[in-house]
């Protein structure tokens, strides 16, 4: 420790302790339960999300026995079908990977990698995931009341969604308005948090262009989130006061099995418009923070800085500005003013430039890196390969024109799989191979976390890539049954049997992940305080797990970026971003 | 969509503006070392809660932009029939004016460290906004008591839906308010107390400017306006 | 190293499942060949690219997988590189693009030869009315419908009179007229969708949308719904027959028009009343 030309670099006051706005849990049940302090939160949300998302993934079991085995399965319907899909494709988008990778991850890593002792508004932040627990709660009652669930597909079109022909009608949809209602309230003060942190608790010398891009990526992905789900809390609103109130904002003059409802004058793309200008940005919520922690997943486990860190960050907050202006690309075929095709397809097709930005700086992080084919760095290579693929296939259904016979098939099904389905999910998982040993202290098991990658990639990858042939066939999607279709060949049944069967066994083998996190908790091998050599901060805490307050006595300062990673000259290939320059200690003295 | 679009266009200008202020060009690489060799960067000196409260501000501003611009996109269909509006909405809004003034000599008098005309300015303004609130209520019996119901049609439901959303921010903005007046009755210091009423003051000005915008909007008189962006978008 | 071929493998298999899946379009039969053909060139380019940076992945998983000494370049950044990558990448997706737009243009701008065919949804079926010999369909409105008057037409209407209303049955087109088809429903979101057909649209109650092709084969063509309406929306089929004219004209004379049905209906239901009592 001992330099004699450090002085004048690093002779800066230690930064402030900090220790009077901390929040002092008093017994286990403001330490455990009704914590402030976000790593907590962190943990009760990625738990709460995975733990729905699981019944998310039986949904899809369900959906899939139906569709590759239509008619075997006498306990599903056409009404439980509908009511599936609507399920499945609600908790995934929102309520798991929404709810993980801004209050799971965010809660997680802001504070730890910018340097600050917890959230700013812990209350505020506890408040947050207690209502977006009641959302979930609100959500699963839905299975229990009469009627079941709505089954109006997850994108809740009226007037659809309100009317007896579909299930659910009666309680279903008014719940699931209220438990997004609730959900949103949640997120806007959980979203605060994560922005307010990033703009005001950064430790010393962490400039914006020195954060990693995790940060980067859930700091914008918040900022649009927080713009965004007013959309679909003012079509919630009003969709309620249209069920509830007899109100007709959405409700044209119809009638409903042959008898004429008293509504009348509403418009039903309105709600369309307001459910996309939430919807599309939506998709980008969930892939910025997922693009922002796979590029700090290559950089560690490839030893190598991320290629074009400058134009990853622009990129992203390129693709965050022009997500808002591309939503009605999902309504080429609404019955919306054609003119719009013109300007949407644009916007949408340009939006494909940052983003294909993005995908070369991954992969040319990998040349002439040092890769480690760790669990975190497969994931991350599935991440690219999934994304790649899902991104390509939305330049299909972007181009307004292409979108005609593909939009609502089983095309679009796939392509938003792939992208916004496996791809971040695969994010999600080497992100939690990569940091659970920083949460819980030890690693996670490698051999079986290969098995379960490699049976989820390829796996997956099986399910959805044949999938897209389907939708050109014209395979529409949301049919419990196709039936007797004179287009659709005797093949086309069997390739849905094989998806299905695909889709069981990949299911099966997140039992050996969920096994895995259970099992290493105690078993796992000591992981130390950084087993990955990385250089962001939260791998710099003085404890691991990091104690509360995260930081010991004194806030870290950060001398450096976040992906000083083999510097020519430096002994070690790694120089962690709280390290005094030109101190580059001798061999041996860090091990 | 319009409004929402020229709401967020707003919005982008502010975080690109702030954006440019924090040089995105530089090349961290190279910047090796300690803080105050390098320019720009170091997190907002603003308080917390003022930064929060205006991150807030822009969510709500968000939520109030698309009631609006639902309300112009269902405004062009023909068969559009605007309410009369009820005349108690213009004391309303001058009740409105006056609490919010009251907040700002609240902040004026913590800024001077008066006790007394910050514990004064308080509850003027918590009083008038009871009265708007209670005025919006008679605005809406007005209404009822003249046939022009709820359900009866959408421009209705669009009055009664967005004067109900207003006054719920504000309800909420009263329990604040309520508890900052309660501080400052038990005689709280008053530096302690100046962060909450400007936050206070700050949130009422906000919403005394989003109902400015409903009136214009439920008045009529943005239909000029809206037939301007009709066109252009046409 | 098996990484690295397996990678390879996912971007190989997904090329050769692509050239040999017997999975593809449906033979087309109209004049939206263009749309096919923007298809085929969006998947050449997405379908080089995909492979390209899968198999760069896999030579750099191959080629620099961690060994004993390894050590990473030390690249912060290559401006001209990006450079040239996005503007390889913008003039892509202009390429793209620009055709697309080219084909929007035709697929919204409806010739003036154009017949109307109007195709109204409701839970969940298919109803269809043509104009009869005046060529104008009648207004409509969903507060008409009635059991006299499923399709709401305006009975006020003189233009409506004559227009020719088939109910549960299929719709007879003739071969290489261009059609506008406009779209109403009177109950929820439907869309007509042929797959043969290509163009499909939304059927939006409250509204009438419309998009317009041209049969360019016979045949029979099944009718599916495309966007979701309710519990039955797998079973909402109909047909679209595309005859040559001559048949298309004997079909056309034995369908009842609005007036017919509603005399019809009036007769019925009066002979019933006189029979009861």
């Amino acid at each position: 420790m001992v330099d004699v030309h450090s002085d004048v670099l690093i002779g800066m006051p230690p930064a402030e302790v900090g220790e009077v706005d901390l929040y002092h849990p008093r017994s286990w049940w403001t330490k455990y339960v009704f914590s402030q302090d976000a790593k907590i939160i962190a943990v009760q949300y990625s738990v709460t999300a995975m733990a729905i998302g699981m019944v998310a993934l039986v949904l899809s079991w369900l959906m899939r026995l139906q569709l590759g085995f239509p008619g075997v399965f006498s306990f599903i319907d056409a009404n439980q079908y509908l009511q599936f899909i609507t399920m499945h494709g609600m908790i995934m988008v929102i309520y798991l990977l929404t709810a993980l990778f801004l209050g799971g991850f965010g809660n997680y890593l802001i504070p730890l990698m910018v340097g600050a002792r917890d959230m700013v508004f812990p209350y505020a932040n506890m408040l947050s995931y207690w209502i977006y627990l009641l959302a979930v709660l609100v959500l699963v009652a839905t299975f229990f009341v009469p009627g079941g669930p709505t089954g109006a597909g997850w994108t809740l079109y009226p007037p659809q969604s309100v009317l007896s022909g579909t299930p659910g009608q009666e309680a279903g949809i008014v719940l699931m308005l209220l438990s997004l209602i609730l959900f949103i309230i949640g997120f806007t003060m959980g979203g605060l948090n994560y922005v307010v942190t990033v703009l005001q608790a950064r430790t010393r010398g962490m400039t914006l262009m020195r954060m990693p891009l995790t940060v980067w990526g859930i700091f914008t992905a918040t900022v649009m989130a927080l713009l965004a789900f007013p959309a679909l809390f003012v079509a919630a609103v009003m969709m309620l006061f249209d069920r509830l109130l007899g109100t007709s904002f959405f409700m044209p003059s119809l009638v409903e099995m042959g008898q004429q409802m008293k509504y009348g004058g509403g418009s039903p793309l309105l709600f369309q418009h307001l459910f996309w200008f939430f919807g599309h940005p939506e998709v980008y919520i969930v892939a910025l923070p997922a693009f922002g922690i796979v590029s700090d997943l290559i950089s560690t486990h490839a030893r190598k800085n991320i290629f074009g860190y400058r134009m990853m960050v622009w990129a992203i907050v390129g693709i965050g500005a022009l997500s808002f202006v591309v939503w009605a690309h999902h309504m080429y075929v609404s019955g919306m003013n054609p003119k719009f095709g013109f300007f949407f397809a644009t916007t949408t097709l340009i939006i494909a430039v940052p983003t294909a930005i993005k995908v070369y700086n991954w992969v040319l992080t990998l040349w002439r890196g040092d890769i480690h084919l760790t669990t975190p760095m497969l994931f991350a290579l599935a991440f690219i390969i999934t994304f790649v693929n899902g991104g390509l296939t939305g330049l299909f259904l972007g181009n307004v024109v292409v979108d005609v016979p593909l939009s609502d098939t089983m095309f679009v099904v796939a392509h938003f799989h792939m992208v916004m389905g496996v791809a971040p999910i695969m994010v999600v998982f080497g992100a939690i191979y990569h940091w659970y040993p920083k949460v819980t202290g030890r690693m996670l098991d490698e051999t079986l976390g290969r098995i379960h990658f490699w049976v989820t990639f390829l796996g997956a990858y099986a399910v959805f890539f044949p999938m897209h042939y389907l939708g050109l066939l014209g395979m529409p999607r949301r049919y419990h049954d196709i039936g007797e279709t004179a287009f659709i060949p005797a093949s086309a049944h069997d390739l849905n049997a094989f998806m299905s069967v695909a889709a069981l066994v990949v299911g099966a083998a997140q039992l050996v992940f969920v096994f895995n996190l259970i099992w290493s908790l105690s078993r796992g091998k000591e992981a130390g305080g950084n087993p990955w050599g990385a250089t962001t901060l939260e791998w710099q805490t003085p404890e691991t797990p990091p104690a509360h307050g995260n930081w010991g006595k004194e806030l870290p300062v950060v001398y450096r970026w976040a992906y000083d990673y083999s510097v020519p000259g430096a002994i070690r290939d790694f120089i962690p971003q709280n390290e005094p320059p030109n101190r580059f200690e001798p061999q041996g003295a860090h091990s | 969509m319009s409004a929402i679009v020229l709401f967020m266009a707003g919005i982008a200008a502010i975080a690109g503006w702030w954006l440019s202020q924090q040089r995105l060009g530089a090349k961290p690489w190279l910047e090796e070392g300690a803080l105050g060799e390098f320019r720009g960067g170091s997190a907002s000196p603003l308080p917390a809660a003022k930064l929060g409260l205006g991150v807030f501000l822009a969510v709500v501003g968000s939520l109030f932009a698309l009631f609006i611009s639902a309300y112009l996109m269902r405004m062009e269909s023909i068969d559009w029939r605007a309410l009369p509006v009820p005349r108690v909405l213009w004391f309303n809004t001058a009740v409105l004016i006056v609490s919010s003034g009251a907040l700002q000599s609240a902040v004026i008098a913590a800024r001077r460290d008066d006790a007394d005309r910050v514990l004064l300015g308080l509850l003027a303004g918590a009083v008038a906004a009871v009265v708007f609130l209670i005025g919006q209520l008679l605005a809406w019996q007005q209404l009822n008591a003249a046939g022009y119901f709820l359900a009866a049609n959408p421009a209705n439901a669009f009055f009664y839906l967005i004067t109900a959303v207003h006054g719920l921010h504000l309800l909420g903005g009263l329990v604040v308010l309520g508890r900052t007046t309660v501080r400052a009755w038990r005689g709280v210091a008053t530096p302690r107390l100046r962060l909450s009423v400007e936050l206070c003051a700050m949130y009422w000005h906000f919403l005394l400017l989003v109902w400015l915008v409903l009136l214009v909007l439920l008045t009529g008189w943005a239909d000029d306006f809206a037939a301007i962006c009709r066109q252009l978008l046409s | 190293m098996a990484v690295a071929i397996i990678i390879l493998l996912v971007a190989v298999a997904s090329v050769l499942f692509h050239l040999f899946s017997p999975w593809w379009w449906t033979p087309i039969a109209s004049n939206w060949r263009y749309i096919d053909d923007t298809i085929t060139m969006t998947f050449w380019i997405t379908g080089a690219v995909f492979f390209a940076v899968v198999a760069f992945m896999a030579y750099c998983v191959f080629r620099f997988h961690h060994k004993e000494g390894r050590r990473a370049d030390y690249e912060p950044e290559n401006k001209r590189l990006e450079s040239w990558l996005t503007i390889g990448t913008a003039v892509g997706v202009g390429a793209m693009l620009a055709p697309g737009l080219l084909v929007w243009h035709q697929f919204v701008t409806v010739p003036a030869d154009a017949t109307e065919v109007e195709v109204m949804g409701q839970q969940w079926r298919w109803s269809y009315r043509l104009p009869g010999k005046d060529g104008r369909l009648g207004t409509s409105d969903a507060r008409n419908v009635s059991s006299d008057n499923p399709m709401g037409l305006n009975p006020k209407d003189s233009n409506g009179q004559d227009d020719v209303i088939i109910e549960s049955d299929d719709l007879h087109l003739p071969v290489g007229k261009p059609v506008k088809v406009l779209l109403r429903s009177i109950d929820v979101l439907h869309d007509f969708y042929v797959p043969e057909f290509r163009a499909k649209m939304d059927m939006v109650p409250g509204s009438v949308t419309y998009f317009w092709f041209t049969p360019t084969r016979t045949g029979t063509f099944e009718v599916l719904c495309a966007e979701l309406c309710g519990v039955a929306h797998a079973q909402m089929r109909s047909k679209v027959i595309v005859q040559e004219e001559k048949d298309y004209h004997a079909w056309l004379g034995q369908q009842q028009t609005f007036a017919e049905l509603l005399d019809q209906r009036r007769l019925a239901k009066a002979s019933y009343t006189i029979g009861s009592e």
